[in-house]
């Protein structure tokens, strides 16, 4: 293992963790639920009556974000490197297997994790050490 | 007031993930690549939201209502089993070959990503397959 030092951005990483914790901290203070994003989305492909404005509010909140950071800051533009049919098997696995396993990087990494629960820890292990090993046998092993 | 919290709390949380670089793709490969040039950020990220996290379900764990006035709606499953494992496993596959997980497949697509459209939509079809096969499973039980 080499740290890629040039790439490590500490405080931005921190910045912006803060953020995603006081998102997700007034979340269950004032709404009383989990911000899980896989969760908010899933729960409209089949809504209970009253349960669909919020969701969308949420959802229309992370679409709009880039908009509002480009009113403040110079808004960093993504690099995504997969091609369109590796992006739809990724999507694919994404939608099924968050919800199969009842979560994502935001409801078991983030609010899991935050509220000590034993599931979350044991899901976000799975999760992780699935992206290492995928990423591991794509650019060592098939050398993509 | 409660679609206000929560279009609020979506916002915060996509500048969060934009300030983090987690809505950078190839930030979060370069994370997952342990054996390549590895770029440790996002554990800060994760320390960061957790650190913070931490101090609000904290509080919410005590309390019988939000500040709203509605429902504490904690999970309340405490099953470790194949489902969650494997679940779990299957995401991390899927997020290991694109480097996008849910909230930052939305914040690209707010920045006008056509790959992000894509990656959304197939997410939608997952979530939808999902959804048939749960149908079919109760309906056979």
């Amino acid at each position: 293992m080499a740290i890629a030092w040039d790439m490590f951005t500490p405080w931005s990483a921190l910045a912006g963790g803060a953020l995603i914790g006081i998102a997700a901290g007034m979340f269950v203070l004032l709404n009383g639920r989990i911000a899980g994003i896989s969760g908010i989305i899933g729960g409209l492909l089949k809504p209970a009556r009253g349960d669909v404005a919020w969701r969308m509010a949420f959802i229309g909140g992370l679409i709009v974000a880039p908009l509002v950071y480009a009113l403040m800051a110079v808004l960093p533009s993504p690099q995504i490197d997969a091609g369109y049919g590796t992006l739809m098997a990724a999507g694919l696995l994404v939608g099924i297997g968050t919800r199969y396993g009842s979560g994502c990087t935001s409801g078991h990494g983030v609010c899991g994790l935050s509220r000590l629960s034993p599931r979350s820890l044991v899901a976000t292990a799975a999760f992780m050490a699935a992206g290492f090993v995928t990423v591991f046998a794509i650019r060592h092993l098939l050398n993509v | 007031m409660h679609v206000l919290a929560s279009l609020l709390a979506g916002l915060v949380f996509g500048l969060g993930l934009i300030v983090s670089g987690m809505a950078n793709p190839a930030k979060v490969l370069g994370f997952l690549d342990l054996a390549g040039a590895w770029d440790p950020s996002l554990a800060l990220v994760m320390g960061g939201a957790i650190a913070v996290g931490a101090v609000a379900f904290f509080v919410a764990r005590k309390r019988v209502v939000s500040l709203l006035g509605s429902p504490m709606r904690l999970p309340t499953s405490r099953d470790i089993d194949r489902r969650l494992v494997g679940g779990s496993l299957l995401f991390g596959i899927g997020w290991g070959i694109a480097g996008f997980c849910p909230g930052p497949g939305l914040v690209a697509l707010g920045m006008g990503e056509m790959k992000a459209l894509v990656f959304v939509a197939a997410m939608l079809a997952g979530m939808g397959i999902w959804e048939l096969f749960e149908a079919r499973a109760k309906a056979s039980k």
